[in-house]
C-alpha cells in the first residue's frame, strides 16, 4: 500500500485524483487530500459563471462524497502548515498529522497585489475563490462604479462579473500598451477594445496606479499621470503568486520569482515530493492554465502508478469568450517579423480580427490571433501543432478557399491521427475514433467514454464532426428520422406538407409513411399540421391525431380527472373574472392552484364536464390557455411602469400584446415568454424561450431560456429595440424554430445543436442571412390570422361535445373510479398504486 | 333483446360504428366493468382490451392513441406511455408489466358487439 497525501485541492489536485483512482490497482493506493478552502474542488475556470446564474454548487468539479466514494481522505478548510522532510509527515492547521510515502503539492496560485499604497481600503478585491466572489457580490449593492486593475484573461473576466452584478460603469485599467498583452497583439487589442467598449467596459491601457484614493473605504484610482477616477469598488487582477510558502519553509528549492522548482517528472528537490499546476516552475516557467495542470496531474500519477512519462512543456494557446466577444492565441502568435509572414484580416464593422503566422517559405503554420470570430480555433491549433502542410493559397485557412475551387485546409479528417482534439483531457483524434468504432456513436457516448469535451468543451464541435466522419468511413449515415412509419426529419416532413399542402395525418401518412402511425410521429406530424395551417386541431380526422392532451383539450392528471387552464395574458386579471373562475371551481368541485405562469389551474375535472366548464368561462370572456399543448403557454410579466416606480416600459401591456399574437401557436414544443420592466427581471424573462426586458432605449430580447430539469439562460439576441421589431424578430425567430426544430426540442437544446450556435441564429433572425426573413414573418401572420379559440368551437359543436364523455354507452355517467382525497380544505387525487 | 349466444361466447351491444371515431377509441360499460373499444379503420379492424391501464391503474387506455410497432397494432397509454399489443394485449414496452384482457369484437350492420367469455344473457342489456 502506498500512502500519497496531496496538498491543495482545486482543479489540479482534482483532476490527480481522477486519473490516479484509474490508473492504481485497486486497493495498492491510500489517498489524503488536504484543502484550504472549505469546498471541494470547483472550475475555477467558470468562475464568473457565478454571477450568470450558477451557484457553488454547479461548479463542482465532484462532490464530497465522490471523494469517500473513491476512498479518498478528504480534509477541508484545513491547510497543511508544516512538511517534516525527514519523519515524511505533514501537520494541519487543525492539528491532523499524516505520514506519507510520496507528496504531491498541488498549491496553486494566489491572486498578485502589487504593492500600490491603499489596497488594504474596503471595496478593494481580489479574484481568485467563490468566497472572494460572495464578498464582492455583498458589497456590489453599494457601488455604482467600478475598477478592476489589470487587462489580462481574470482581469477581463473579473470585469464581465462587476457588468453582471448590474454596474453599468465598469473600467479596466491596464498598465501595459494592450489588453491581454501575452496573447494578442496591438491590432488585436485595439479591436477587442472597440468592442468591449460597445459593451458597456471603458478600457485605458498604459495607465499605471500609483495609489487608491479614500480613508477607510475606496472612493477612486489615482494614476502615474496624475489623472485619477473614482470608483466604489476595485477588484485587483494583476496576475498571479504561486503558493510556495510551504515549500520555503521546508527548504524545498524555489524560483526567484516564486514556484517550487520541478523537473521533468515534476519532482521537486526532494524526490519524494511533487509538485503540479500553477505553484510548479518548470525550466523557468509558470503554467497558470488548466491545460497544462491537468497534463502535469497526468505524468504524476502516471508515474507513481509505474508508467514512465514526462513533462516537456506544454502549449500555451488559449481560446475563451470574452464578456460575449471571442478570444483565442495559438501556437507563437508573436514570431518576430523577419522569421515569418504574416495574414492579417480584420473587419471593424463587424469586429473581427484574424492574423497568422506562417514560415517564410508558406508551408506551416506557427501561431495566430483570432478576435471576433474564433471558430476556426481548433483546425488552425491543430495545424499548426502538427505542422499539416498548408494550401497553395495559405490564406484560405482563415478566408476559407473561393471562387468554386475544392476546399482547403484540411478539415478534421486531414488531422493526423495523433493530433490532440481535446487539449484539456489530452485526448487524440484516435483515440476518439476508436471510441466510435467501438460502438459508443453520439457525442454524449464519446464524451462519456473518453472524457473529450468535458472540461471546456471547446472542442465538442470536432469531435462530433469525426464521430460523423467515423460513421461516414464505415459506410454509415445516421438520418435524423421521426420513427419506423416515416424516413424524413421533421423539418424535411414540415417542408414536404407545406408544399404538398396536407392537411390530415392520412393524407401525409399515405404521400410520404408506412404502416399506421405511432404515438411518436401521430403528435409530431398533428404538430406540423397545426403549426402550418392552424386549423381546429380536432376536425379532418386529426383528432385521434392529436397526444392525449390534445384530444381533451385538458391536461389529464392522477386518477383520468382533466384540469383547466384558462388564457390570463400577461397574468392580468379583473376581480370580476376572479369571481367567476370561484364561481366555476366551486360548481364542480375543482382544486384551484396559482400556475408558475401566472395563470389559475382548475384541477379534477371530469371529461364529461369539461364543455360545462368552458361554457361558463367563454361566457365570460375567458379562452384557453393552451396548458394542455405543445403551444405557446404564456407570457409573464412584472406590473411595469404603470405602478413600479423602478419600471422603465409598460411590461403588462406589451406582455398581453404578445400573448394574444402568438396564442395557440403549436410548435415542436411548449413555448414560454414573459417581458420585464426592468433590468431588476422580476418576471424572469432570461428562463423563457424568449424573453423580453427593458432598456433606457427599448426592449433586450432574448432567446432560447429554459427551465426543466436542465436550466439554461436565454441568450441576447438583440438590443435596444422598438416594439415593433422586437415583434417583427419574435416572427422570425419562433417560425424559425417551429420549421427546423425536431419533435419535442424545447428551443435551449435546439439552440445547442444549431451548428453556429447563436452567431448563426443572429444572422438569421436580425441579419436575414438566408433572406427568409420576410417569408417567416408572413407565415406567421398567416397563424395570426386563422386562430380561433378552440374551446370555443367544441363548445359551439354538438358532434365534437358528443366526444366529452367517459361511457359512450352511457354518456351521462362519469368515471365510477374516480376518487379524491381531502387535503387542506380542498380536494387531491387518491395516489396511485 | 339485444344479447346474443355464440358458444360460451355471449355478445353485448356496445354502440354503433358511428360512435367510435375512426382510429380511436372510447369506454364501453359492462355491469361495473370498463371495456376500451377500438376502431382501428386504416387496416378495417376492431378490438377491445381492458380499460384499465395495468401500471398504474388507471381507467384510461380508450384514450390512447393507437398505431403499430413492426406492424403489430397496439394502444399507448395516455399517462405514461406505456404501449400493448391490441392483438394478445401482451405490453410491448416491458416485459415485466402484466398482460391485457382482450376481447373479441363483431360488427353487424353498424352494430358494434364485444365477447365476453361466460357471460350471462341476465346481465348486459346496454341497447
Amino acid at each position: 500500500m502506498t500512502k500519497i497525501v496531496i496538498i491543495g485541492n482545486g482543479m489540479t489536485s482534482y483532476k490527480f485524483c481522477e486519473k490516479i483512482i484509474a490508473k492504481a490497482v485497486p486497493g495498492t493506493l491510500q489517498l489524503v487530500v488536504f484543502g484550504e478552502e472549505p469546498r471541494p474542488a470547483y472550475d475555477r475556470v467558470h468562475l464568473s459563471a457565478f454571477f450568470s446564474g450558477k451557484t457553488a454548487r454547479d461548479l463542482e468539479l465532484a462532490p464530497a462524497s465522490w471523494y469517500a466514494e473513491q476512498g479518498i481522505t478528504l480534509h477541508l478548510g484545513d491547510p497543511v502548515q508544516h512538511i517534516d522532510r525527514a519523519q515524511k509527515t505533514v501537520h494541519s492547521h487543525k492539528g491532523i498529522t499524516e505520514t506519507y510515502d510520496y507528496l504531491v503539492m498541488a498549491t496553486g496560485a494566489s491572486a498578485f497585489v502589487p504593492p500600490i499604497p491603499g489596497v488594504d481600503k474596503k471595496g478593494v478585491f481580489i479574484y481568485r475563490t467563490i468566497e472572494d466572489l460572495e464578498m464582492i457580490r455583498d458589497y456590489s449593492p453599494h457601488a455604482a462604479t467600478g475598477a478592476v486593475i489589470g487587462g489580462g484573461l481574470l482581469g477581463l473576466e473579473a470585469a464581465k462579473a462587476l457588468l453582471d452584478l448590474g454596474l453599468r460603469d465598469t473600467h479596466v485599467i491596464e498598465f501595459a500598451p494592450r489588453l491581454m498583452p501575452r496573447q494578442i497583439d496591438d491590432s488585436g487589442s485595439a479591436l477587442l477594445k472597440a468592442r468591449l467598449e460597445k459593451l458597456g467596459l471603458q478600457v485605458h491601457t498604459g495607465m499605471q496606479t500609483t495609489a487608491i484614493l479614500g480613508n477607510d473605504t475606496i472612493t477612486g484610482l489615482q494614476f502615474a499621470d496624475n489623472s485619477s477616477l473614482p470608483a466604489d469598488i476595485l477588484i485587483i487582477s494583476a496576475g498571479i503568486a504561486p503558493r510556495d510558502e510551504l515549500a520555503r519553509l521546508c527548504g524545498l528549492e524555489t524560483g526567484h520569482r516564486g514556484g517550487i522548482v520541478v523537473n521533468e517528472q515534476l519532482q521537486t528537490s526532494d524526490p519524494y515530493i511533487y509538485a503540479i499546476g500553477e505553484c510548479a516552475l518548470y525550466n523557468g516557467m509558470i503554467y497558470g492554465l488548466v491545460a497544462p495542470g491537468y497534463e502535469m496531474a497526468e505524468v504524476v500519477a502516471s508515474r507513481l502508478t509505474g508508467e514512465q512519462k514526462a513533462f516537456t512543456g506544454f502549449d500555451m494557446s488559449t481560446r475563451l469568450k470574452l464578456i460575449g466577444v471571442d478570444v483565442a492565441s495559438f501556437g507563437d502568435p508573436f514570431t518576430p517579423a523577419d522569421q515569418c509572414r504574416s495574414i492579417v484580416f480584420e473587419d471593424t464593422l463587424k469586429g473581427v480580427y484574424k492574423r497568422i503566422n506562417i514560415t517564410p517559405d508558406g508551408q506551416h503554420l506557427l501561431g495566430g490571433i483570432l478576435i471576433g470570430d474564433a471558430n476556426d480555433y481548433n483546425m488552425l491549433l491543430q495545424t499548426a501543432k502538427n505542422k499539416v502542410v498548408l494550401p497553395p493559397n495559405p490564406e484560405d485557412v482563415l478566408l476559407g478557399a473561393r471562387g468554386g475551387q475544392a476546399e482547403g485546409g484540411a478539415g478534421v479528417l486531414g488531422l493526423p491521427d495523433e493530433a490532440i482534439i481535446c487539449s484539456c483531457e489530452n485526448i487524440s483524434k484516435t483515440a476518439i475514433c476508436n471510441a466510435v468504432k467501438d460502438g459508443h456513436e453520439t457525442l454524449d457516448a464519446v464524451k462519456k467514454c473518453t472524457k473529450a469535451a468535458t472540461c471546456c468543451g471547446g472542442c465538442a464541435p470536432m469531435v462530433k464532426d469525426l464521430v460523423t466522419a467515423t460513421l461516414r468511413s464505415q459506410g454509415r449515415y445516421i438520418r435524423n428520422v421521426l420513427c419506423e412509419h416515416f424516413d424524413y426529419s421533421r423539418q424535411e416532413l414540415f417542408d414536404l406538407i407545406r408544399i404538398k399542402k396536407l392537411y390530415s395525418f392520412d393524407e401525409v401518412l399515405e404521400h410520404y409513411g408506412h404502416g399506421e402511425g405511432c404515438e411518436v410521429c401521430k403528435p409530431a406530424v398533428a404538430s406540423i399540421l397545426a403549426s402550418l395551417w392552424n386549423e381546429m386541431i380536432l376536425a379532418k380526422g386529426n383528432d385521434t391525431a392529436q397526444d392525449s392532451n390534445d384530444r381533451f383539450l385538458a391536461n389529464i392528471q392522477k386518477g383520468g380527472t382533466y384540469s383547466v387552464v384558462p388564457r390570463v395574458p400577461g397574468g392580468e386579471i379583473t376581480p370580476r373574472q376572479l369571481m367567476v373562475i370561484a364561481q366555476v371551481a366551486e360548481k364542480y368541485n375543482l382544486y384551484t392552484k396559482i400556475t408558475g405562469g401566472q395563470r389559475i389551474d382548475m384541477f379534477g375535472a371530469h371529461v364529461n364536464d369539461l364543455p360545462l366548464i368552458w361554457e361558463e368561462l367563454i361566457a365570460a370572456g375567458f379562452e384557453s390557455g393552451h396548458a394542455y399543448g405543445k403551444a405557446l403557454r404564456t407570457v409573464k410579466s412584472c406590473v411595469g411602469s404603470t405602478w413600479c416606480r423602478f419600471g422603465l416600459h409598460d411590461s403588462v401591456s406589451y406582455a398581453i400584446r404578445i400573448e394574444q399574437r402568438y396564442r395557440g401557436l403549436r410548435a415542436p414544443h411548449k413555448i414560454k415568454s414573459a417581458v420585464s420592466g426592468c433590468i431588476r427581471e422580476c418576471a424572469e424573462a432570461q428562463s423563457k424561450d424568449f424573453g423580453i426586458i427593458a432598456t433606457e432605449k427599448g426592449w433586450n430580447l432574448y432567446v432560447c431560456g429554459n427551465g426543466g430539469s436542465k436550466p439554461q439562460h436565454a441568450v441576447l439576441l438583440a438590443g435596444d429595440l422598438d416594439s415593433e421589431t422586437c415583434i417583427r424578430y419574435i416572427d422570425r425567430f419562433l417560425m424559425f424554430y417551429i420549421k427546423t426544430a425536431d419533435p419535442l426540442t424545447r428551443t435551449a437544446t435546439w439552440l445547442n445543436k444549431l451548428d453556429g450556435g447563436i452567431e448563426y441564429l443572429r444572422n438569421v433572425v436580425v441579419n436575414d442571412s438566408l433572406g427568409i426573413a420576410a417569408q417567416l414573418e408572413s407565415e406567421m401572420q398567416v397563424l395570426v390570422d386563422n386562430y380561433k379559440c378552440e374551446w370555443k368551437e367544441v363548445v359551439d359543436n354538438p358532434a365534437l361535445r358528443k366526444r366529452f364523455t367517459h361511457f359512450v354507452n352511457a354518456p351521462e355517467e362519469k368515471d365510477p373510479t374516480v376518487s379524491f382525497e381531502h387535503l387542506r380544505e380542498q380536494k387531491k387525487a387518491a395516489e396511485w398504486k | 333483446m339485444s344479447l346474443s349466444n355464440t358458444a360460451t361466447i355471449t355478445w353485448f351491444f356496445a354502440c354503433k360504428v358511428e360512435d367510435v371515431p375512426a382510429n380511436g377509441g372510447v369506454c364501453v360499460k359492462y355491469r361495473d366493468d370498463q371495456i376500451a373499444l377500438f376502431h382501428f379503420s386504416r387496416r378495417g379492424e376492431w378490438y377491445a382490451t381492458q380499460n384499465l391501464c395495468p401500471h398504474r391503474r388507471q381507467m384510461a387506455l380508450s384514450r390512447g392513441m393507437i398505431g403499430t410497432q413492426g406492424g403489430e397494432p397496439k394502444v399507448a397509454c395516455p399517462f405514461h406511455k406505456k404501449s400493448f399489443s391490441l392483438d394478445d394485449g401482451r405490453c410491448l414496452s416491458d416485459d415485466t408489466e402484466c398482460s391485457l384482457t382482450t376481447y373479441p369484437v363483431k360488427v353487424e350492420e353498424d352494430r358494434v358487439y364485444i365477447g365476453i367469455t361466460g357471460g350471462s344473457e341476465h346481465a348486459a342489456v346496454m341497447a
